[in-house]
């Protein structure tokens, strides 16, 4: 097959729809949203790239996805080649493909958006990898490394840790992985729903790490069980990818209170524990149906999407700004509100308001109007004076973000700290301790799966020199 | 997966488990728990580590199955596996020679008083341990305690054995006496009982320590569940604790916290029970 055809021809196709299950069905399960591509309508995406020389998109990617070639391939129908040339840049595409805000990266910067529509790379991503993933058989088959007798240590399952195993065992280094929690891909499982991410893609990066001879170790907490000087002595060299779990807290009155969560506990009874899951799940989690969830970002639109799915009659988001200063990715927006999420803008939490026996009752907000920009840019929001009023709740969830975990930096004295308590690193993964290298959340503080897959394999590139040296 | 190496049972729903888990036997110190989750699917639970041995590689647990997950996991014979143990969690007690040091523990938080009491003697304080229970037959560990202590005390709520009353009771005697008021207080049991304890050491001013017991997920401090508010700041139970000075904490927050899923747990409770009541009948 090729793929010539003329740039006017290119032009005329439209961009996809990716196929959906309908809102008012999946708002009731935990099925995955969005289906995947066809065939067809893959190459027809496909053959809407333009295949540009200046390569803007590939300028989008925090880590460099060879776009246009991989885009080529799967025009061209070599889906083994177009599967080599994206896991040769991305080790977890399936995840990435389904999670990445491509709208401010790749797609945005793609030339076909100045005029319409931009390719949709992410959904062609995950065609791609989806693919590699149900045809093992026809990947084209990777050299077994020779083993160098070096051993690395891994701290942290999610996508930074799992990207560094599986590319220092590639190199023929001896890797395992320890994981503080029972199970393992980090924020991927325990904060991820499956509407999104289903638990077997997970499965399957996992199993791809263990043919690969990398060892998992879980329930294994490092700076606990074991600290980094331990590891120090045991391995030839460690990676620090422990992320940021470690929950914000709002500071208003009435925190306490039962009913009250913040993300991370209510998506990991979900999601980790499978409370309200099942039937008879072990682990409890409260349904009410009215849901106030705080804040703007991913976490935000998961947590509400969720309670929505556990029979929330109104689900709803409370965000100090405005919806264009959301930083959910828009299609996450998108979904949440065909499946009937209640979005309150320019509202901010003042207090957590109880029933006589301490159980939530309201929250009490204030009404916010948008001022200059701030540092960031964003529009700062302020408060409108005696625009206070209650918003009814049985359960108030806080999303507004998570800080490094001290947990394991507590026990490494050593190890250097920003004022934010996370790890520096330089532009390798190095840390203050030779040898020892860290990456992703623990890092950057809460950012992304790309961003932590990208450190991840950065710092297995060092670490490999690091070895030889 | 972790083996059990024995399972006893010391009164009436009370196993001691012991496992093998060598890397926290290891790296455990006194005042730190592990969470335990059975198998595939069940809850994570957390459990005080009561004692442990390096040279054998385990740790010991004592267990009060008070509900379907603590019953499910008392249930594993000897020889049978737990899933996932992990730990050791939690911050150390702070060990020092005090002097005269009283040690009180209610129902099974007179398991987790036992490593306290231990790392006390072994620091030189002069211990007097009281522990209660409703009648005789859930007082426990009352030999192992005595071995460790200069004075044991037990009450009963009926007086079937020792003091009849509460702990406050013998506790208040000891603290209008000269002679005998300690320099610290260890308290660990029902939330009501730590509560009593720190109302009476609060006025004389005695350093008083509780072992808090919220619910918890993770025991990681990634999660907030286990939060409690300890003075004017919310703290992280299972890192920032579990133990916190008794005068600052906020007992009935935490008592109405650990109330959150009554219901559901009710509900599961009696569906296990049904559960159970039919394969009895098969
Ligand atoms: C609800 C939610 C939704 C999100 N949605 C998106 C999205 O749509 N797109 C996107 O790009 N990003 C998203 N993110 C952000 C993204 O998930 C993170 O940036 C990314 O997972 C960071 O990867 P990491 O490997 O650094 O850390 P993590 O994924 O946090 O993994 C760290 C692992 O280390 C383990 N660990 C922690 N401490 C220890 C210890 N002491 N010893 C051993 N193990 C330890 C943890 O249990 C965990 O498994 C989302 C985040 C959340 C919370
Ligand atoms: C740091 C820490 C150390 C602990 N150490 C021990 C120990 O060494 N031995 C031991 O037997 N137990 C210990 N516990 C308590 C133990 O974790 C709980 O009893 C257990 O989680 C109950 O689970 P369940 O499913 O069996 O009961 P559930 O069905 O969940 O609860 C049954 C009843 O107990 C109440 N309850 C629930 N959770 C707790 C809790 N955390 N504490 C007290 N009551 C609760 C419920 O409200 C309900 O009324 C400890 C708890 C913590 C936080
Ligand atoms: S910028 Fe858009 S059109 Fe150009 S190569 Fe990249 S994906 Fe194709
Ligand atoms: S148990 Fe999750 S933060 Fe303490």
């Amino acid at each position: 097959m090729s793929n010539d055809l003329s740039p006017k021809e290119r032009m005329a196709i439209d961009r996809v729809h990716m196929p959906e299950l309908p809102a008012d069905e999946r708002n009731k399960n935990f099925e995955e949203v969005n289906l995947g591509l066809s065939e067809d309508q893959a190459l027809s995406e496909a053959k809407r790239c333009l295949q540009c020389k200046t390569r803007n998109c590939v300028a989008g990617c925090p880590v460099g996805v060879s776009i246009p070639e991989f885009i080529d391939a799967l025009a061209c129908e070599d889906m083994p080649r177009a599967a080599q040339i994206l896991r040769g840049d991305n080790a977890l595409p399936a995840v990435c493909g389904r999670v990445c805000p491509q709208e401010t990266q790749c797609e945005a910067l793609c030339i076909r958006g100045k005029k319409g529509d931009a390719v949709a790379i992410g959904y062609l991503e995950r065609y791609v990898a989806d693919w590699a993933m149900q045809h093992p058989d026809r990947l084209l088959s990777e050299p077994t490394p020779e083993p160098t007798g070096k051993s690395v240590a891994v701290v942290g399952c999610g996508p930074a840790g799992l990207t560094a195993a599986g590319e220092l065992a590639r190199q023929g280094h001896k890797v395992t992985i320890f994981e503080a929690l029972h199970d393992t891909g980090g924020v991927l499982r325990y904060g991820i729903p499956e509407f999104r991410l289903p638990k077997e893609i997970i499965d399957r990066e996992v199993a791809v790490l263990a043919q690969l001879g990398v060892t998992i170790e879980c329930n294994v907490i490092i700076g606990k069980t074991l600290t980094i000087a331990e590891l120090r002595s045991e391995f030839d060299a460690v990676f620090i990818a422990n992320g940021a779990g470690l929950p914000t807290m709002l500071n208003i009155p009435g925190e306490n209170l039962k009913g009250v969560y913040a993300a991370n506990e209510f998506l990991t009874r979900v999601n980790l524990m499978e409370a309200g899951r099942r039937e008879d799940s072990a682990t409890p989690i409260l349904q009410r149906d009215e849901v106030a969830v705080i804040g703007g970002g991913n976490t935000a639109m998961d947590c509400v999407r969720t309670a929505k799915r556990l029979g929330a009659k109104r689900a709803m988001i409370i965000y100090r700004r405005g919806e264009a200063e959301m930083p959910a990715r828009v299609e996450e927006i998108k979904h949440a509100k065909e499946e009937g999420v209640e979005f309150i803008m320019l509202t901010a939490p003042l207090e957590i308001v109880a029933t006589e026996d301490g159980w939530v009752k309201a929250l009490r907000c204030q009404r916010m109007e948008l001022g200059p920009a701030d540092d960031s840019g964003r529009r700062r929001p302020q408060a409108i004076p005696g625009s206070e009023y209650d918003i009814p709740a049985g359960i108030v969830i806080n999303a507004v973000g998570t800080n490094a975990n001290p947990l394991l930096t507590a026990t490494a004295p050593d190890l250097k700290l920003n004022k934010w308590g996370n790890v520096v690193a330089d532009e390798n993964g190095e840390t203050s301790i030779p040898g020892v290298f860290a990456g992703g959340d623990i890092v950057r503080g809460g950012a992304t799966v790309i961003l932590a897959m990208g450190d991840g394999k950065q710092a297995a590139a060092s670490i490999d020199a690091y070895l030889k040296r | 997966m972790f083996e059990v190496v024995s399972n006893e049972i010391l009164a009436e729903n009370l196993h001691k488990m012991v496992l093998v888990a060598p890397r926290i036997a290891r790296a455990r110190k006194a005042g730190q728990f592990v969470i335990v989750r059975l198998d595939q699917g069940e809850e994570r639970i957390p459990l005080t580590i009561g004692d442990a041995d390096q040279a054998a590689g385990t740790i010991t647990l004592f267990i009060q199955a008070i509900g379907a997950s603590t019953r499910k996991i008392v249930a594993t014979p000897a020889g049978g596996f737990i899933r996932d143990v992990a730990g050791p969690l939690g911050k150390e007690t702070h060990i020092t020679n005090w002097g005269r040091v009283v040690c009180v523990g209610g129902g099974v938080g007179t398991a987790v008083l036992f490593p306290l009491v231990k790392a006390l003697a072994e620091a030189g304080n002069e211990i007097t341990t009281i522990i209660g229970g409703r009648s005789e037959k859930y007082v426990i560990l009352a030999d192992e305690l005595g071995a460790l202590s200069k004075n044991l005390i037990i009450t009963t709520e009926d007086g079937s054995q020792g003091y009849k009353g509460f702990v406050t009771g013998p506790l208040s005697e000891m603290l209008a006496d000269p002679e005998r008021v300690p320099q610290a207080v260890f308290a660990v049991g029902p939330v009501p009982m730590m509560k009593a304890v720190a109302n009476i050491t609060r006025e004389p001013g005695i350093e008083t320590i509780v072992s808090l017991n919220p619910i918890m997920i993770d025991g990681t401090g990634m999660c907030g569940g286990c939060r409690v508010q300890v003075g004017n700041q919310t703290k992280f139970a299972c890192v920032d604790g579990p133990e916190f000075d008794a005068h600052l904490v906020d007992f009935d927050g935490l008592s109405d916290r650990l109330t959150s899923y009554r219901k559901e747990e009710a509900a599961r409770h009696a569906a296990e029970g049904c559960k159970l009541a039919k394969e009895v009948a098969k």
